[in-house]
């Protein structure tokens, strides 16, 4: 196919920014909202990779660029995986235990949309993370 | 389609293919899909990423953690471990020398600090044999941009108004350059990518080519529509394989898309690029014999004038400039001349591509703004000198170009400043030697590969280069009196000013450098004293012409 103007080349460049968008905004310095996932073989065996991919999705699905979702390993709290731990920049972190994919929209519409924590899905811990 | 959360970019650039990169890709793929995990994870070949000494590099993206010297067997870690279950490889992690705590992120990292990447933005970024993925990230626009909502002059006028300045060494404004191409009155122009990088030691061109190669290609039919060219050339040494098939990948995609060819963006603009191929003479890398060799005729320099502009490929106005050059002109269409020319200095603008190698650390290629200083290169990005040795001298631009000594390490470095001590930018070569090299073996080097590379045109570049060799071997041999010195001295302006092209114009510049700051180095081989600085004889490879 010819591209014959530049919106049918700014056209392509939508429907091929997926494949560059986790590259692009990776690179970018600044402050990024990142949502940690518990990743470790307690946290696979109750869903985590399902988890994972449901927040990858979502926030995909809604053009939302600024957020980098990680994969990280188990912080101990295996009797309430899969762990996600949010952090917002200049905002204490919040952990939340038993996330499965069905809580993933809550989590995004209402803490990282809305701003507001869901309480009941928080662990608290009794000791200082980064 | 489910999106990917995960990007693992692996260096396919020549330094870490050349250390199995291409295999650790492989691997990353076949244990990856094994594992049920192929659909979730993109795994992308990228050009260079700058850091050669510790490749190959992977990267992993979003969480940007960098992994140096991954061997094909860390691939099952760095799926089973990272990518499945989130933890870092610690060992495969970069380990800054004098500290001893790993370092995960790329932005962390000292060599990448004080980087800034303009030419070499999407080197490391993008796979180069997509031209969607070059897209994806802006690409193509600042050509449509240009040739459907500008005029030529406006182009040329942005070009200008940037201060961008040749990047193969001699630094003339390249907007200057498109509007004299420009005016010339003729139905046929050439526009010529100069990718005959020949110093020793220099690798920033083909890392472009070879890792962002549709920059270039966008970047020359913008030139071509200032300059109202319908045909370019890219002349690349035959000795750079892999950035010519990458070359060739990214023509035939650019050809598929009407980015190249007949009536580009639905205009009546029509361009298109042919390779030409060098067999690696240094001399190809002037512009009057890279036309002739592109002519099929011998890489032999012409008088100037006439100039290229006014009369060059077939007798055609022809605009040469280079690799690096182009690199730069996407954006500065895109983000407008006043962004570029806030970088850099007053008369140097812009950032610049350096090919790190000799003794220092971090051996690599880097972009960093013009006005920084050669200390900060040195030793903040490159990690200094290894073993704990001492700085002696850095040569910069190549084997046309001088040493600087300790005392020059803080000027910041622009085509002028440099030029004012004694060396010259040239296309970017960096080579840092240590209290251990003798600097009439580095003379000696030098001028062994200028003698070598001399075309034999003129006289005083066929003779002088090879005098003033002889001279410099008969000094290393201690055979040499001090009316040799005297002798070599005088020769070496000698040939300096009386030669025909640039090569041979400044050939005797590592000479007279060495000579200005080492001058106790020469006597001492003169006198035979026992100097302090010497690490045996330099024996020179080629034997042609020397007694005994």
């Amino acid at each position: 196919m010819k591209i014959k103007s530049l919106d049918e080349l700014r056209k392509i460049r939508e429907e091929h920014s997926n494949q560059v968008r986790l590259r692009e905004y990776g690179e970018m310095a600044g402050d990024k909202i990142e949502i940690l996932i518990g990743m470790a073989t307690c946290g696979i065996s109750s869903g985590a990779r399902e988890t994972l991919n449901a927040f990858v999705n979502a926030l995909s699905s809604e053009d939302i660029d600024n957020i980098k979702v990680v994969p990280v390993g188990c912080i101990g709290y295996c009797h309430s995986e899969p762990t996600v731990q949010v952090n917002i920049p200049g905002q204490k972190p919040v952990l939340y235990g038993n996330v499965k994919e069905n809580k993933v929209r809550d989590i995004i519409e209402k803490h990282i949309k809305g701003g507001k924590p869901i309480e009941n899905l928080i662990l608290h811990v009794d000791f200082e993370r980064a | 389609m489910a999106s990917t959360r995960t990007n693992i970019m692996v260096c396919c650039g020549t330094g870490c293919l050349a250390s199995e990169s291409e295999k650790v890709l492989k691997n990353l793929e076949v244990i990856a899909k094994a594992r049920g995990y192929a659909e979730e994870v993109q795994i992308i070949k990228t050009g260079c990423f700058g850091f050669c000494e510790q490749g190959p590099i992977v990267k992993v993206e979003p969480d940007n953690v960098f992994y140096v010297r991954v061997s094909p067997k860390d691939a099952k870690d760095i799926i089973d471990e990272h990518i499945i279950k989130g933890r870092k490889v610690e060992r495969l992690l970069y380990m800054e020398p004098n500290e001893n705590e790993r370092i995960k992120k790329q932005e962390d990292m000292p060599f990448y600090k004080k980087q800034l990447r303009v030419a070499l933005k999407n080197c490391g970024l993008i796979n180069p044999e997509d031209v969607y993925e070059y897209i994806a990230l802006g690409g193509y626009e600042a050509l449509g941009k240009a040739i459907t909502k500008m005029t030529r002059d406006q182009v040329i006028d942005t070009v200008k108004r940037s201060g961008l300045r040749g990047r193969g060494g001699g630094g003339f404004p390249t907007g200057l350059k498109w509007e004299i191409t420009k005016k010339q009155e003729s139905d046929v122009k050439f526009m010529i990518c100069n990718a005959d990088e020949g110093d020793p030691g220099a690798f920033m061109d083909r890392s472009i080519l070879e890792g962002d190669p549709h920059s270039v290609l966008e970047a020359m039919a913008i030139g071509a529509y200032a300059i109202g060219a319908d045909k370019g050339i890219i002349y690349i040494r035959a000795e750079y394989p892999l950035a010519i098939a990458r070359l060739n990948t990214a023509l035939k995609q650019a050809r598929e898309l009407g980015l190249l060819g007949k009536n580009i963006f639905g205009t009546d603009f029509s361009f298109d690029i042919n390779l030409k191929y060098g067999a690696g003479a240094f001399v190809c890398g002037e512009e009057t014999a890279l036309i002739n060799s592109c002519e099929g005729k011998r890489g032999e320099p012409n008088f100037k004038p006439p100039y290229p502009a006014e009369e060059g490929y077939w007798g055609h106005p022809t605009c040469v400039n280079n690799v690096e050059t182009f690199a730069n002109i996407p954006s500065i269409i895109m983000k407008g001349a006043d962004w570029f020319a806030a970088m850099g200095t007053e008369r140097s603008k812009g950032t610049k591509v350096f090919a790190l190698a000799g003794k220092i650390n971090n051996v690599g290629l880097v972009e960093v703004p013009m006005g920084i200083t050669l200390r900060e290169i040195i030793f903040d990005i490159g990690g200094g000198i290894p073993k704990g040795k001492k700085f002696k001298a850095v040569q910069t631009g190549g084997p046309s170009g001088g040493v600087i000594t300790e005392e020059g390490l803080d000027t910041p470095i622009d085509y002028d400043s440099l030029i004012e001590r004694g060396s010259m930018m040239g296309s970017g070569g960096m080579i840092v030697m240590d209290e251990d090299d003798n600097m009439v073996n580095i003379a000696k080097f030098y001028l062994e590969f200028t003698m070598d590379e001399a075309c034999g045109r003129c006289g005083p570049g066929r003779i002088g280069t090879k005098r003033l060799f002889e001279m410099l071997h008969k000094i290393s041999s201690g055979k040499a009196t001090m009316a040799d010195l005297d002798a070599l001295k005088q020769l070496a302006y000698m040939v300096k000013d009386s030669s025909l092209c640039g090569l041979c114009q400044t050939a005797p510049n590592p000479v007279i450098s060495t000579m200005k700051h080492f001058w106790d180095e020469y006597v001492a081989l003169v006198k035979d004293e026992d100097h302090p600085q010497g690490e045996g004889r330099y024996v020179p490879k080629n034997k042609i012409g020397m007694k005994s």
